[in-house]
């Protein structure tokens, strides 16, 4: 296998991330009444939007400000103000999230001002409408993938509506690019600390909503702009991930321009991880963890125990967005998986570190571990490691197949099976969901496998 | 009609029986009106992208390539390099300096790899911008390593996916003409515009041979690269689908003489047709033909016809909404929704033509709401306006339809089920009975009649 961790990259062959402002429309859809804009042409957004719509199953707006041909070449303005206009006026949002794509970027062109100008111009002029707040921010995608996106969406969020006050009792927590389902049990289990903290973004309804009676171009849920509001004068900034640290990130401008603690903490996959977070939440309210959350942590142990030879010796590859590769590799590691493999399309240089830390003392032997990779990549370097396992998104499933071995499907995106939205892996319960669906997944090869059929393992 | 969302878009629908028909199209689309079109590189990969022994690169940075991986059906019966997506995942450096040379190294380096039997260069939105001359690169590569390697100029910005078929057809056009010829029959057609989204193209081909025509390229389901490059020997071009690749018929015709006939391939009538279309065509050579044909057209339905009338008897009097890309299908669908019995109340396409609208206000009854690249917001206020049973469109149609409680099919890229020919009219009548028919539908708080499961 080569030694150097960044391939000699030439071109990529099934890519393993995606463009920033696919981050930046979810970040966008987690904050109450937001629609997110893309500011270039058409073809981003729709296939942004199909992108998530295969995923979550939802429907997902996402507006544009359509740039064709002469807009590329004498500026995109005109078109930027229509489509503003239009979003506000049939859509009533509270807030329009506009992000740049490539041809904006690349024709240099910065969206801000061009709001900000328009926005001074319709204020006061058109009664009967109310003005959306209007934050922008600058994602070129080939500066970067969607998860760097989604956290420069949040940052610009907080910039654009956070304001100093007195400082109050309540947190900040910034989940990053969680599923809806484990966003309402973060929100559960701080609730049962007695902790008052706003999850920014939370796109748990607005992605994961119920059926409608009439056509809601706008979905109800998400963080209340009050709270991104409120967010300069929170106690602390519980954040989550890998770069939840990082100095460009949102909780450190949260630190940097308002003085609000930083806690930064890896994503809570897996026993060790999660009892990090719920020490964190302990030390934060003063209180004990809430006995049903202990219960759960018990349970979990049990069943670690009760399925420990299943799992042992299997080998695995982990590919998904760095903050759920590190997460992953921690819990594969403690319930007695080798993992063989790390690989993800991001490429903050933070991976390497923050695996090793997650699956230390676990692992007889470092796995490898690749950053800005691609499948191709993948499937040549897991080739003869003589995996067992593959846990990452569906756009692992023909590296799998080839194999002829199992894929756990975590993450995004999830275009092959359903209920991605309720899929969790956050926390203890989160963790335990996660841990049946690994077993079962070997289980199921095993009984398929065996000539004789076994209908009890 | 009661209020549209959007009033800049009042002549973009209509109510057949409101006064003239007048429907305005093929504009860009309005900005900030969340349009369902995609954009030129688009058309032009749904096109070229069955071309399964191709190396398909687009130029451009990761975004564009990355959510076409394998989003489409696209079968084919041999190689399978068509389902990986290649991009340059063009950088910072190459948006300032241009990007060239790594198109040129990607090129050498993939081909290598592949060993395609040809390879098309995709451009997109940056690369349009960047100025990077793609003909010289493919030029160059070509000449190195002795395969076609075909610029198609798709940049997104350039328009709608209507340029985008064009801008493939062109690319097309470059390979049609330099391969061999002998050994064609003169009963042989090239199927244009079936892309064998879901197997279709095998159904189509299979009745075809079954009356002894030979095909001799599939333009461009299951397609490759050499059968491309001799169907200019083709004796005719069956060209289907509003106009994806009805230009490329139109230069074949113009350059090689040879003639095309307009078909669909769905739904019974039109089906039959286009098999006696061949028939009729070929007569003075074969005079059987005409005579296989009827045989095959009446084989298949006795086969068909018992089942599809359980079926209808379901489906009487539902109501159908139909948003699609290409207006072409549009008609197909109308004509087989009323062999099952169920009325069109609203019907439209992304990117149809003044004249499409014409012909689709003629076949539609009054009442019919006709729309133009419409978006969600106003495709849901006539949907429950028009109280329609079912939509047909594309997934990202779907969660609208399912949104309101309203059955849905999918009739664009993302389908599983051939539903071209005989057997794909069942397929699709079948398709169409489990979503209309299916229980849930009354927990709809919309059927319901209640709020309960409304927003907390
Ligand atoms: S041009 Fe950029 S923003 Fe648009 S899809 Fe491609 S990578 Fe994403
Ligand atoms: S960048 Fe251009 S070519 Fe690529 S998806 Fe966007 S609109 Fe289409």
């Amino acid at each position: 296998m080569p030694e150097s961790a960044a391939p000699a990259f030439v071109s990529t062959t099934n890519a393993c991330h995606l463009c920033m402002p696919l981050g930046a429309c979810l970040a966008f859809k987690g904050v109450e009444g937001t629609v997110p804009f893309l500011h270039g042409s058409q073809g981003c957004a729709t296939y942004m939007r199909r992108y998530l719509i295969s995923h979550y199953r939802e429907p997902v707006a996402i507006a544009s400000s359509s740039l064709g041909e002469r807009q590329a070449v004498f500026g995109g303005g005109p078109n930027l103000r229509q489509g503003l206009w239009n979003v506000i006026t049939a859509m009533r949002p509270r807030v329009i999230g506009v992000a740049t794509t490539c041809l904006t970027e690349t024709i240099g062109e910065e969206p801000g001002p061009l709001v900000e100008a328009f926005l001074a111009e319709l204020a006061g002029k058109n009664p009967g409408v109310t003005l959306p707040r209007v934050v922008t921010v600058r994602t070129p995608s080939f500066g970067g993938t969607h998860t760097e996106g989604f956290r420069r969406a949040v940052r610009a969020l907080l910039k654009a509506l956070a304001r100093p006050g007195p400082a109050g009792s309540h947190l900040n927590l910034l989940p990053g690019m969680a599923s809806p389902a484990d966003l309402r049990h973060l929100k559960d289990v701080v609730r049962a600390f007695g902790l008052e903290a706003a999850v920014i973004p939370d796109p748990s309804d607005p992605l994961d909503g119920p059926i409608w009676d009439a056509y809601t171009p706008v979905p109800p849920g998400g963080t209340p702009p009050e709270a991104l509001q409120a967010a300069g004068r929170a106690r602390a900034t519980v954040a989550l991930g890998c770069m939840a640290g990082d100095a460009s990130g949102p909780g450190a401008w949260l630190r940097d321009r308002f003085g609000v603690e930083l806690l930064p903490l890896p994503l809570p996959v897996g026993l060790r991880a999660s009892d990090r977070f719920f020490a964190v939440l302990e030390e934060l309210s003063g209180r004990p963890t809430p006995g049903w959350v202990r219960a759960q942590r018990g349970r979990l142990v049990d069943a670690y125990v009760d399925a420990h030879k299943y799992l042992a010796g299997v080998r695995a590859a982990v590919v998904a967005d760095e903050d759920l590769a590190v997460g992953l590799s921690g819990f594969l590691a403690e319930i007695g998986v080798h993992v063989a493999y790390v690989a993800t399309g991001d490429r903050s240089g933070s991976l390497e570190g923050a695996v090793d830390a997650a699956t230390a003392g676990l692992l007889r032997e470092p796995p490898a571990v690749r950053e800005e990779v691609d499948y191709y990549t993948v499937a040549e370097e897991t080739r003869d490691l003589g995996l067992g396992l593959v846990v990452g998104t569906s756009k692992a499933y023909p590296l799998a197949r080839d194999w002829g071995i199992p894929l756990v499907r975590v993450g995004f995106p999830i275009h092959d099976r359903f209920g991605a939205a309720r899929q969790r892996v956050l926390g203890y319960a989160g963790t335990q969901d996660l841990f049946d669906r690994v077993v079962n997944a070997l289980l199921a090869q095993q009984q398929e496998a065996s000539a004789v059929g076994y209908g009890y393992l | 009609m009661t209020a549209l969302p959007f009033e800049a878009r009042r002549d973009q629908v209509h109510r057949k029986g409101d006064g003239t028909f007048r429907l305005a199209c093929n504009r860009e689309s309005l900005a900030g009106a969340v349009s369902q079109r995609a954009c030129v590189f688009c058309g032009a990969r749904v096109v070229l992208y069955p071309v399964a022994d191709a190396l398909h690169l687009v130029h451009g940075p990761v975004g564009c390539a990355a959510y076409t991986w394998d989003i489409r059906g696209a079968l084919s019966s041999g190689p399978q390099l068509h389902r990986l997506s290649f991009s340059t995942d063009l950088r910072e450096r190459e948006v300032i300096f241009g990007g060239e040379e790594k198109l040129y190294r990607a090129l050498t380096e993939l081909i290598g790899r592949h060993r395609p039997a040809g390879a098309f260069v995709y451009s997109t939105c940056v690369v349009g911008l960047i100025g990077d001359d793609l003909g010289a690169v493919c030029k160059r590569v070509a000449a190195e390593q002795g395969i076609p390697v075909i610029p198609v100029r798709s940049e997104g910005f350039q328009g709608t996916k209507r340029a985008g078929y064009a801008a493939a057809c062109e690319a097309l056009f470059r390979l049609v003409g330099t391969g061999p010829t002998d050994g064609i029959s003169p009963v042989s057609v090239n199927i244009l515009g079936d892309f064998n989204l879901a197997g279709e193209l095998w159904i189509v081909r299979g009745y075809l041979e079954r009356m002894g025509v030979e095909v001799v390229a599939n333009l461009t389901g299951d397609g490759r690269v050499a059968h491309i490059a001799r169907c200019h020997g083709a004796a005719l071009n069956l060209v289907q689908c509003s106009g994806a690749t009805l230009a490329l018929a139109r230069r074949m015709e113009e350059a090689y003489g040879v003639p095309f006939r307009r078909v669909s391939y769905f739904g019974v009538d039109d089906m039959a047709e286009a098999l006696y279309a061949v028939g009729d065509h070929f007569a003075d050579r074969d005079p059987g033909l005409p005579g296989r044909a009827r045989e095959l057209v009446r084989e298949e339905l006795s086969i068909l016809e018992p089942r599809l009338r359980s079926i209808r008897a379901d489906l009487e009097g539902r109501r159908v909404a139909i948003y699609v890309g290409g207006a072409f299908k549009a008609f197909s669908l109308v004509k087989a929704f009323r062999l099952l019995g169920m009325r069109t109340v609203i019907v439209g396409s992304q990117t149809g033509t003044a004249e499409d609208y014409r012909e689709l206000h003629e076949i539609t009854d009054p009442g019919t709401v006709i729309v133009d690249d419409t978006n969600p917001l106003e495709l849901s206020a006539l949907l429950l306006e028009q109280g329609a049973d079912l939509l047909v469109g594309g997934v990202k149609e779907r969660p609208i339809a399912y949104k309101l409680g309203i059955g849905f099919c999918d009739h664009n890229h993302e389908r599983k089920l051939p539903l071209a020919g005989f057997e794909g009219m069942l397929r699709f009548a079948e398709e169409v009975h489990r979503t209309v028919t299916s229980p849930v539908w009354r927990f709809a708080p919309r059927r319901a009649g209640s709020r309960e499961v409304c927003h907390a």
